[in-house]
């Protein structure tokens, strides 16, 4: 009994162990928004990020560990991921910052994670050796269909950012036929005006 | 002594699960911070929060902060408001999506009980699930009494279930996208008709302004 609560318990830990927070915000021009997490020393972590929408869609990045050394420094990236191990105990920071552009406002995904250090089945699932190749499957399982969630995401932030240049792409030959229609019509009176002078000045100068 | 560990564990379970926040930000003193979750239908969204009020004095955050409240709003795609509550400095929300889409989250203070004396800054810890990881699966397990295996049995039927609703939502939008296609490709093609019309037009307007010109010139 205490042993099935225990495995349980630990079962448990082990799920809400690895960390992850997936967050999707807007970014106002020349703002800089940053989010602190503590991060153990010798974890794994993992900061994906994409921007969706707005402008040249990119974005600067600065992870910076607790000792205040930048760990990754990029900018104006659309998208990337980039893994680090912990080397000590603190907090870890990263920064999206959009200072470098004055008009445009961008939609910014990201997902950071940190250890996802594979739960410990096999000393926890001891005594019941007919499970284990159950257990087993349930967590490969469990693994891919994590996969495939993690596709998922990345297909729906491609369709959006995809959407979002369909738009802006349609909004901008909206705008451009205009002015070709408008062009071509003062462009033809404005012909035949010239036309016109032209040949009245042949006639006053006979 | 079997109890007392037992304890021990339960103890050490709490202080795992509920180490749940840990991603923070930094709020100004009137800031409004908004967050997107794009989500299917029907699909639960869970988020828990914390504040801490900095305190110039001991130069850190204070562990807690009673007296600050937490406006929590949530607006649909169509822009509806679903939610809109005051919450303490530490709580939990939840909702339920109806419509598809991008909903929106906005948290901001209410600023004026706190901003006399905090160097206007406010740490929040927060932290947002949506479907499936919105379940409590300790409490799930304790409720139904499932052994280990069943309650991962569970967890697997929930996490299909949420890539099923994914993908719905996904044909949903694949749908809209065809639909935004087909009626651009549908308007670019009567306004290159439209536009050879006007071509035509004024070509023959030219032709005709200037014909008649130059007869009333008498240079034709």
């Amino acid at each position: 009994m205490y042993l099935r609560i225990f495995v349980l318990c630990v079962f448990i830990i082990f799920l809400s162990i690895a960390n992850a927070t997936e967050l999707t915000f807007e970014l106002e021009d020349n703002a800089r928004q940053c989010f602190h997490e503590d991060v153990k020393k010798g974890t794994k972590a993992t900061l994906e990020f994409q921007v969706i929408s707005g402008g040249q869609y990119d974005v600067d990045v600065i992870l910076t560990g607790p000792s205040g050394h930048s760990l990754y420094d990029e900018r104006k990236k659309q998208y990337d991921s980039h893994t680090f191990t912990a080397e000590k105990d603190g907090e870890y920071v990263f920064c999206f910052s959009n200072e470098f552009s004055t008009f445009t406002h961008k939609v910014v995904y990201f997902d950071f994670q940190a250890g996802d250090e594979e739960p410990k089945w096999k000393s926890m699932g001891g005594e019941n050796t007919a499970l284990t190749s159950l257990e087993m499957s349930s967590v490969t399982m469990h693994e891919s269909l994590k996969v495939v969630v993690d596709y998922q995401t990345h297909h729906r932030l491609r369709e959006a950012t995809a959407r979002d240049r369909a738009e802006y792409l349609n909004e901008r030959v909206q705008y451009w036929s205009i002015g070709e229609s408008v062009l071509i019509v003062i462009l033809s009176i404005g012909q035949v005006f010239v036309l016109r002078r032209f040949f009245a000045e042949k006639r006053s100068n006979i | 002594m079997a109890v007392s560990w037992l304890g021990f564990v339960a103890f050490l379970c709490i202080i795992f699960a509920r180490s749940g926040l840990s991603l923070y930000f930094h709020m100004g003193e009137t800031e409004k911070k908004c967050f997107i979750e794009e989500i299917p239908d029907e699909t639960m969204v869970t988020g828990k929060y914390k504040t801490q009020l900095y305190d110039e004095n001991i130069n850190d955050f204070l562990p807690s902060s009673p007296g600050i409240g937490m406006h929590v709003e949530v607006r649909d795609p169509n822009d509806k408001v679903i939610m809109s509550r005051y919450f303490s400095a530490e709580g939990r929300f939840t909702f339920t999506s109806h419509a598809p889409g991008e909903h929106s989250i906005c948290l901001h203070s209410n600023s004026t009980r706190w901003s006399l004396f905090a160097g206007g800054k406010l740490r929040v810890h927060l932290d947002i699930q949506v479907g499936e990881h919105t379940n409590d699966y300790t409490e799930i397990a304790a409720k139904d009494k499932l052994t280990e295996l069943q309650l991962r049995i569970r967890q697997l039927l929930d996490q299909v279930e949420q890539i099923g609703k994914e993908q719905a939502y996904q044909r949903y939008r694949e749908e809209r996208f065809r639909a935004t296609s087909e009626s651009t490709n549908q308007r670019v093609l009567w306004w290159s008709l439209g536009q050879t019309l006007i071509l035509l037009l004024t070509g023959f307007w030219q032709m005709r302004h200037l014909k008649g010109f130059f007869e009333a010139k008498k240079l034709v």
